[in-house]
């Protein structure tokens, strides 16, 4: 039977020759992940089950990343919970700071999880890995507890929409706004259940981290998982990160998908969402020209390398808007070193930013750079929900990395073609 | 297992943020996160709810985040069942795992008015006002759902069954 990457990762992984939408399977999981938010919630569910230990010392990630260096005493214990159970059942990738960055940008980058792996993580934005070719999809803490134990948990086979990006990106043109775009046509509700399939010209010459951020963001659309071919890009990433070779599956030419979406590129302009949701997007050449108080590049969506390189394209040489506070955070502790050697984060400093230590930051509004009432950001992040950033009447636009440096110089939401 | 109680109309695509705001993740205690369900979007939830309502929302209730703290929050608060359109995946294990209840049906969000009094049968999936003058049916539960639900959620279900 004509099977999905997705399909035959699930088939792999449940012992059997193929599976089909809508069935139920029990997987074996490759990976486990949990946060500082999630963790403590999953550790007192294995607690309940009595377990005596983990199912698997090195195939546990655990991630202090949201409210770190710790904000307050709750969270503080939050993470003390989670460094004990860490140290008591000798958990090999508990991060701790100054090894700590964002969950989905230090997994890939220290080789733990290779193409063809199925990955579980108490967080949405596990789906994040999918852009390895694995499948990776987020739960909540008693999934992922009943996981520490056991090692298994069970899944519903997800119908595939297929994605087709064709043509020549323009300039400034980012997978952030194809994902944009995306969730325009799709809507948040567009691929509840559904795995969303990313594939043509466009995704193969498309490079790890513009990836990452697609594949980041198919939960923004409900979907189950993103997963892409892995290639040779994908090749080059994992090179000299893992030591697992990864199975490198293809979706078969007749496999079956509920729906499939050609989207032409050509004409496509950078790519807002507008508050209060992902799927409110527009082109950015069609937004009123908004003030903002603050612009916030970083998040699990867009703190990688290349993410603050092709921003200091547009920021060299050129100041922050008076009354904007710009906000940088690098994705992990090896990004921001590789950021002060390439002179990034000199350039950002110089235009007038301020550089925070690697976490979620501002994104969830819940520690750094929170929102004040009426006030209005752009955010590279993921969501922009009623109070995501802060207070219940500030309003957060989304966009990419670029738009972020061009908006954050202008003081209002502006094309990096304006500069 | 029937479920009685007052209704609180929600609208689509209710996130897991309305449902319990970030900045509250610092807690991981249910009933300290029950006292700020809802508190940006309905301030006055919390100290109207009582136990045994029913909420009743619309498509792809309890989109975003994969916290559990929300249906926590919501069932720490008193609420005995929710009654959606749809629901976003993870929210939708996540209620199952921990026994809230919920239900998916497609006529309930147009026929249940704010305030109605309202049961809510687990077992045949039938909802009523106590008047009876409003009844629709529920979808099926899926099978294993069930199970987990019957052993009183998934950490019950696990210890019984040894694993899945
Ligand atoms: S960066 Fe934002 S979306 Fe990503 S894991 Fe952290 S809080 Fe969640």
């Amino acid at each position: 039977m004509p099977m999905t990457i997705t399909e035959k990762i699930l088939a792999a992984h449940a012992g059997k020759e193929t599976v089909s939408p809508g069935e139920l399977v029990q997987v074996n999981v490759d990976l486990a992940l949990a946060n500082d938010i999630t963790a403590p919630l999953a550790i007192n569910v294995f607690h309940d089950l009595e377990a005596c230990d983990v199912f698997d010392r090195e195939r546990i990630a655990l991630v202090p990343d949201h409210f770190v260096p710790n904000k307050d005493i709750e969270s503080a214990q939050q993470v003390k919970l989670t460094r004990e159970f860490a140290r008591k059942h000798r958990i090999k990738h508990f991060f701790e700071l100054g090894e700590t960055g964002i969950e989905h940008v230090i997994l890939p980058e220290k080789g733990l999880i290779s193409p063809g792996d199925l990955v579980i993580g108490a967080d949405s934005h596990t789906c994040t890995y999918g852009a390895l070719g694995a499948f990776s999809t987020g739960m909540g803490s008693t999934d992922l507890g009943a996981i520490l134990a056991t090692g298994k948990t069970w899944l519903k086979v997800p119908a595939a929409i297929k994605l087709v990006y064709e043509g020549l990106l323009p300039p400034w043109v980012e997978g952030k706004d194809l994902i944009l775009y995306t969730l325009g046509i799709l809507g948040v509700a567009g691929a509840v259940y559904c795995s969303l399939e990313f594939s043509g010209e466009v995704i193969r010459k498309l490079s790890m981290s513009q990836r990452f951020t697609m594949a980041n963001m198919a939960v923004e659309a409900g979907a189950k998982n993103g997963i892409f071919e892995p290639d040779e890009i994908t090749k080059g990433y994992i090179e000299g990160r893992s030591d697992r070779p990864g199975a490198f599956l293809r979706s078969d030419p007749d496999a079956s998908y509920d729906q499939e979406i050609k989207i032409a590129v050509d004409d496509m302009e950078p790519q807002v969402a507008l508050p209060h949701s992902p799927d409110n997007v527009k082109p950015v050449s069609e937004i009123d020209p908004v003030a903002l108080d603050q612009v916030f590049l970083g998040s699990c969506t867009n703190g990688r390398l290349e993410d603050l390189r092709n921003a200091t394209r547009l920021l060299k040489g050129r100041k922050v808007a008076d009354g904007v506070r710009f906000i940088v955070i690098p994705g992990s502790p090896s990004i921001y070193k590789e950021a002060i050697k390439e002179g990034i984060i000199e350039t950002f400093l110089d235009a007038g930013a301020v550089i925070g230590p690697p976490c979620c930051g501002p994104c969830l509004g819940g520690h750094m750079g929170v929102l004040a009432d009426g006030e209005r950001a752009l955010s590279t992040s993921n969501r922009n929900f009623v109070g995501r950033m802060g207070h219940p009447k500030s309003e957060v636009y989304l966009a990419s990395p670029v738009v972020a440096a061009a908006s954050a110089v202008m003081g209002r939401i502006a094309s990096p073609e304006e500069l | 297992m029937k479920i009685e109680g007052m209704v609180w109309k929600f609208g689509d695509h209710v996130d897991t943020d309305m449902i319990i705001p970030a900045r509250y993740l610092n807690l991981s205690d249910e009933h300290e996160l029950s006292k700020y369900c809802f508190i940006d979007v309905r301030p006055d939830f919390v100290k109207e709810v009582r136990v045994g309502d029913i909420a009743v929302a619309g498509v792809n209730f309890g989109c975003g985040s994969s916290r559990e703290h929300a249906p926590w929050a919501m069932k720490a608060a008193g609420v005995g069942a929710v009654i959606a359109k749809s629901f976003a995946r993870i929210f939708y294990r996540n209620a199952f795992n921990i026994g809230l209840p919920i239900l998916e049906s497609e006529d309930a969000a147009e026929a249940f008015s704010e305030g109605a009094r309202t049961s809510v049968d687990l077992e045949t999936g039938e909802i009523k006002t106590t008047d009876k003058e409003t009844r629709v049916f529920a979808k099926p539960v899926p099978d294993f759902m069930r199970e987990i639900i019957r052993a009183g959620g998934l950490v019950a279900y696990i210890k019984r069954e040894g694993s899945f």
